[in-house]
């Protein structure tokens, strides 16, 4: 009582603090295990400060003492929701290095199963992005379309989520014989049911005043920052891999990279939104002319890099993925870095934010598209 | 006895006199309340059980699932079921929380829940409380509530759950201003704040169709604020789950727990029940004066249904709000009330006023 009495007489000595929360590691919207430490002036953000590790599973690491055919498989774990484009990013760097040239039938089925694996990817997104602006509806809406992109995947090789499918020197297994009907079928189902997603958030006036104009981020800053992806193209930051380094069959394909300016949440939407439609387009052109051939390049058991250190970037769903592997001419790697793109995105986060309300950092951490193994690896 | 499905007064007025003449009246008020409490406490667990069973089931048709359906018919055991869990689990009482406003904070929303149902007339003769400052008094009580959040907020020693709660605090406070002057725009209408009074003057017609034009606006500002009087969606944001895992209701547990849910669907019907009772006629039968022959037949289905039918069918509104918009934001929640609703509301009072003096209602 005194101490009380003692700080409210001496009125010099009455201290205030920041009104500070843990966001995390256990909460419903940082889809993960993502601590965020914000200080907070009523509802208002003055500075959140993210703190990650609490998934960390040691995978670059652990890729130093496996065969460079086992790497493939922890990549799956890493953002599982673009576990196709990891696996692949792995396979097209080991092949670079040791100069093999993949059959078209493996470069024409990659890309489609890696535009199949971007649309689940969005649609997951957008299904989990409606639950954080409190639309519960969106997350069945999504997952009832993203079921059949996992059904092929499973008809074709086996797995729904750690998918594998991709290794160095072509595939695990060859397509089905139905494999282009279904993939045909699933996208005149889709066509139809995109426009849904338009109907049910997209237009919707709250979410619109809910995300136009929240957590802009410049071009400068996008560039500064590193932020790709759909997250960057939606400040203008032309930064498509498949379109300005090209990989397996896109040279092939005809697409629009999906740009705007205006950088807020809702052009990050709008962005993913619009790529699904693009996916789309890339699917119809590739999958009517998938050509005969082996779907794998007959490889050594031990396969062994020379010396020399290689780079290879692939767009994943949230961004440009880069796999770094510098090999000593054994037959596991010295050190292999990934460049994932969550973790750039995640640290805009700070410039996003402040001096908006709570709501808009669950609207702008959503419309980044995080998930925290991709970070955390 | 004279049991009447139709009209209960006399059959309410005959039990009053048969307890009258079998004890004495202090007694015989007692038992009265005891019954009358009873009823309200079966009836309020019922339809709580029922509202949280029908919600999910309509849910689960919004969302293109099947919800709850394995367990009893229908699922209909499932709330049950639910509930049941809910009072055998350990009440958790986090360390350092202020007891007895954390204990009290629960029963004092629920306490606000029963009184404003007792104004509610489901049936001719049948109300717990008539007054003739009926709407007065229902927007009053309904106020109150807000008292039990922002202490469930403040006591709950846990900084999300006093976001929640002071949220809840600035929400209701703002919305409960259109709720009432939505009413006090049917009260200009019906010239009397009486419910059963409201109801026995739209005999002819019902308000909605009778005020027309500035009726229809009071009517949806009532559904809107009232949506947001009951913390649902679009308008959860003091217990916003992506944002404050579950806002002031986040240290509750158990029964405690349960009677928050059960006080925010009962909350949910009071407004439908409400809502129905001046705009839609409460129980009264659709009517179109001078058609004899049609009102004649509408008077065939007794008033009891024509009440939960109308109620039931704004509760069903209510749940279709929420399973389709996001969620607003803290500072558009208040700006849509103070810049759009309350101006609109005065505006309509005014107009309101106008008809009636120029009588040019039908």
């Amino acid at each position: 009582m005194s101490e009380i009495k003692e700080i409210f007489v001496n009125s010099d000595k009455l201290k205030t603090d920041d009104y500070q929360i843990n966001m995390g590691p256990q909460h419903p919207s940082t889809h993960g295990v993502l601590r965020l430490l914000i200080k907070l002036e009523g509802e208002i953000v003055l500075d959140v400060e993210p703190h990650i590790g609490y998934v960390h599973s040691g995978i670059e690491k652990m890729c130093e003492s496996l065969a460079y055919n086992q790497i493939g498989h922890l990549t799956d774990r890493m953002d599982y929701l673009s576990a196709m484009m990891n696996n692949e990013a792995v396979s097209l760097c080991v092949e670079n290095a040791l100069q093999i040239e993949v059959p078209d039938r493996v470069k024409y089925i990659r890309t489609i199963m890696d535009e199949l694996m971007r649309i689940s990817s969005h649609q997951l997104w957008w299904s989990a992005y409606g639950m954080d602006m409190g639309a519960t509806t969106c997350f069945f809406y999504g997952l009832r379309d993203r079921q059949h992109i996992l059904n092929i995947f499973e008809d074709t090789f086996g797995a729904r989520l750690t998918l594998n499918y991709n290794t160095p020197g072509g595939l695990m297994f060859d397509i089905k014989p139905d494999f282009q009907k279904k993939v045909k079928d699933f996208v005149k189902y889709f066509r139809k049911k995109l426009p849904e997603y338009d109907q049910l958030l997209t237009g919707n006036i709250i979410f619109q005043e809910r995300t136009k104009g929240i957590g802009y981020l410049s071009l400068e800053d996008t560039i500064y920052y590193g932020v790709t992806g759909p997250s960057g193209r939606a400040a203008g930051f032309s930064c498509d891999v498949r379109k300005h380094h090209p990989y397996s069959a896109y040279p092939f394909v005809k697409f629009n990279e999906i740009l705007d300016t205006a950088g807020d949440s809702f052009a990050r939407y709008y962005c993913r939104i619009l790529e699904m439609h693009e996916s789309l387009n890339i699917i119809e052109q590739l999958i009517d002319n998938i050509p005969e051939g082996d779907y794998a390049v007959k490889m050594k058991g031990v396969v062994k890099l020379p010396e020399g250190q290689y780079y290879q970037r692939v767009e994943t769903s949230k961004g440009d993925f880069g796999v770094f592997i510098e090999s000593d001419g054994k037959k596991t790697p010295y050190r292999v870095k990934f460049r994932s793109p969550g973790f750039s995105n995640m640290f805009a986060l700070n410039k996003m934010c402040k001096g908006l309300k709570i709501a808009d950092l669950v609207a702008i951490m959503g419309a980044l598209d995080l998930v925290m193994p991709d970070i955390d690896r | 006895m004279g049991f009447n499905f139709y009209d209960f007064t006399t059959f309410t007025h005959n039990l009053h006199l048969w307890f009258m003449e079998h004890m004495s009246p202090g007694w015989a008020t007692t038992v009265e309340w005891v019954i009358v409490g009873v009823i309200y406490l079966a009836f309020v667990a019922l339809l709580g059980l029922f509202l949280i069973w029908a919600e999910r089931r309509v849910c689960a048709v919004f969302q293109q699932r099947l919800g709850p359906n394995r367990v009893g018919l229908w699922g209909l055991i499932q709330t049950i079921a639910d509930f049941l869990k809910l009072m055998v689990k350990e009440i958790i009482t986090p360390r350092k929380v202020d007891k007895f406003l954390y204990n009290l904070a629960p029963y004092i929303v629920v306490i606000c829940m029963f009184l404003t149902l007792g104004a509610i007339p489901f049936a001719p003769g049948l109300q717990g409380l008539d007054f003739d400052i009926g709407v007065f008094y229902l927007s009053s009580i309904s106020s109150l509530s807000v008292i039990g959040i922002l202490l469930a907020g403040w006591s709950s020693n846990n900084k999300y759950s006093l976001i929640g709660g002071i949220r809840s605090g600035a929400q209701i406070i703002s919305y409960e201003l259109s709720v009432a002057m939505s009413l006090i725009t049917m009260v200009i209408l019906a010239g009397t704040m009486q419910f059963s009074g409201i109801v026995e003057g739209q005999r002819d017609l019902w308000f909605i169709f009778k005020g027309h034009i500035p009726a229809l606006i009071a009517f949806i500002v009532f559904l809107i604020a009232g949506t947001a009087e009951t913390n649902r969606g679009p308008f959860d944001l003091p217990e916003a789950e992506s944002e404050l895992t579950a806002g002031f209701h986040t240290e509750y547990s158990g029964i405690k727990f349960a009677l928050f849910y059960l006080s925010e669907f009962i909350n949910m019907f009071i407004v439908s029940a409400v809502a129905a009772t001046v705009f839609l006629g409460g129980w009264m039968p659709l009517h179109f004066g001078g058609l004899e022959a049609f009102n004649h037949v509408m008077d065939f289905i007794p008033p009891i249904i024509w009440f939960f039918l109308k109620t039931f069918g704004l509760v069903f509104v209510l749940m279709w709000f929420k399973w389709t918009f996001p969620r607003l934001r803290v500072d558009q929640i208040l700006t849509l009330e103070w810049k759009y609703l309350l101006p609109i509301n005065l505006f309509n009072i005014l107009l309101m006023t106008i008809v009636v003096l120029t009588k040019f209602h039908f």
